[in-house]
């Protein structure tokens, strides 16, 4: 059986996750409502802009269901899926309603504007070493709750961590043609 | 590898963050806030929409940096501006700013009527218009990082940008289907870097994402586009030109979202009041087609 992955499909780099998904063996699904949320085993929230992707979800009643869903599925977010899963925003909080999936603090835009963009190389822990990953105006996060465990820093800033079933990252694996982040996530999902 | 900023992979992949949504025009601080708290996911922070560039003719250049300086101020989201085509200098300025996209655009005047951007050599990544394959293939090969229709901008009427994406999707089709011993012919016929259009037909599909642009002024256009295949809707003075921006910004933004679902897109479009005025194509002469400033 292909293990069913859905890819939150309101705004941003969907087709780039479904395309790893599927790559990877899975079946990648673009997730616009509740309904095809109850169709999957595990979630990705993808970059985009959080704002936005904020609004949208609770615009087609997903904020709860997406709450719902991560109590008993794995959830990875990326970028704004990062900052969409955390539980505060440490500036301009007041513009989206994180899902308060995993307990983490998080500066948006952290790393800069887009002129500040960057590739790099990373160590992470359970994944491997020097996985390239692609920072885009990228959050990081600034504190961790108990039972958080950090995957990978970069610059002194926590980039990467996981707490049970929810998995988040600053950057994009789904940018680079290296697949062991979303192959790591999807090993979280027991179809 | 070492940290490397600037690169195809980060310049292009800041547009693909962009992708299903619907980056608007605005002149202010005051509409940024409005367009944000819409949902848009970018702003482009200019002097004058594009009608208002139609209305008061004259020559049509970068916004004061003060405007743009203040939009980034407002906002959380990405904000893009416009230099002139083949304006080094103003480009350069904006990037020195740290806007996050240059739309290196027709609707200003022309700076150069022959020559664009090298738009590789900068940090900042461009989006330039196209109406057809080969214009986007050059606009790429000179390093734009997005791309988006041309359409006919500050007109309200969508038929140029739904000419242009068609046009686009067709001969990236074609070129997909075309056998490699005549790809060069094509590139010559074109004007088109032949690596390009091989990337195409190994990829399926053009290496960068393509927006519609140019004449969006209802919910239901941006479902047109993205059902033709649009990454994204660029509006420009169909949001601040139509009675109510709030509700514009916000239906134009779900409809985007939810091209295919239209009972919600009905619900979306009752009540919304006048859009903006539209112009009949063959009300335009020659000169004012925006579209037709560059090649």
């Amino acid at each position: 059986m292909k293990k069913k992955v859905g890819v939150l499909a309101l705004q941003g780099a969907v087709s780039e996750h479904i395309s790893q998904i599927n790559q990877l063996g899975g079946q990648g699904i673009a997730v616009k409502t509740p309904a095809d949320l109850a169709q999957v085993q595990g979630l990705i929230i993808p970059g985009g802009e959080s704002t936005a992707i904020s609004r949208l979800i609770q615009q087609v009643n997903l904020y709860e269901a997406i709450q719902e869903f991560a109590k008993t599925n794995p959830v990875f977010g990326t970028c704004a899926g990062l900052i969409l899963c955390g539980s505060g925003i440490t500036d301009g909080g007041e513009k989206l309603k994180p899902l308060n999936l995993i307990d983490i603090a998080v500066t948006r835009n952290g790393f800069g504007r887009q002129v500040d963009s960057f590739e790099v190389d990373l160590d992470i822990e359970n994944v491997g070493k020097a996985i390239p990953s692609v920072f885009i105006r990228a959050p990081f996060i600034d504190s961790v709750g108990q039972g958080v465990k950090t995957l990978a820093t970069y610059e002194d800033k926590i980039v990467m961590a996981e707490q049970g079933n929810i998995l988040v990252c600053s950057f994009h694996p789904e940018l680079t043609d290296n697949n062991q982040v979303t192959g790591y996530f999807m090993s979280k999902i027991i179809p | 590898m070492n940290k490397k900023i600037g690169s195809d992979t980060v310049k292009r992949g800041m547009a693909q963050m962009q992708k299903g949504g619907v980056i608007m025009d605005v002149v202010n601080a005051e509409q940024a806030k409005i367009a944000e708290a819409a949902g848009a996911v970018a702003v482009m922070a200019l002097e004058r929409v594009p009608s208002d560039i139609r209305a008061a003719g004259g020559v049509a250049r970068m916004a004061d940096p003060t405007i743009v300086e203040q939009v980034m101020k407002a906002v959380t989201i990405p904000v893009m501006a416009k230099a002139r085509i083949g304006h080094i200098a103003e480009a350069r300025i904006l990037e020195a700013m740290g806007v996050d996209y240059i739309d290196e655009s027709e609707v200003l005047t022309p700076a150069d009527d022959e020559f664009h951007l090298l738009k590789s050599q900068y940090t900042v990544p461009f989006v330039c218009g196209c109406r057809d394959l080969g214009e986007a293939l050059r606009r790429i090969g000179e390093g734009a990082s997005m791309l988006r229709t041309k359409g006919e901008p500050g007109t309200g009427n969508i038929v140029e940008a739904v000419r242009h994406m068609r046009m686009v999707q067709a001969q990236v089709r074609d070129v997909v289907a075309t056998s490699d011993d005549e790809l060069m012919v094509v590139a010559r016929d074109m004007g088109a870097p032949y690596e390009l259009l091989k990337q195409i037909k190994d990829l399926g599909k053009l290496p960068v994402v393509n927006f519609a642009a140019g004449g969006i002024a209802t919910p239901a256009d941006a479902a047109l586009m993205m059902s033709l295949g649009a990454d994204g809707v660029f509006v420009g003075s169909g949001i601040f030109k139509s009675n109510s921006p709030e509700k514009f910004a916000r239906a134009i933004v779900q409809a985007t979202t939810h091209f295919e679902d239209y009972k919600m897109i009905v619900e979306l479009s009752k009540g919304l009041g006048e859009p903006m005025r539209g112009i009949e194509m063959k009300n335009l002469s020659g000169s004012d087609r925006m579209q037709d400033r560059s090649q």
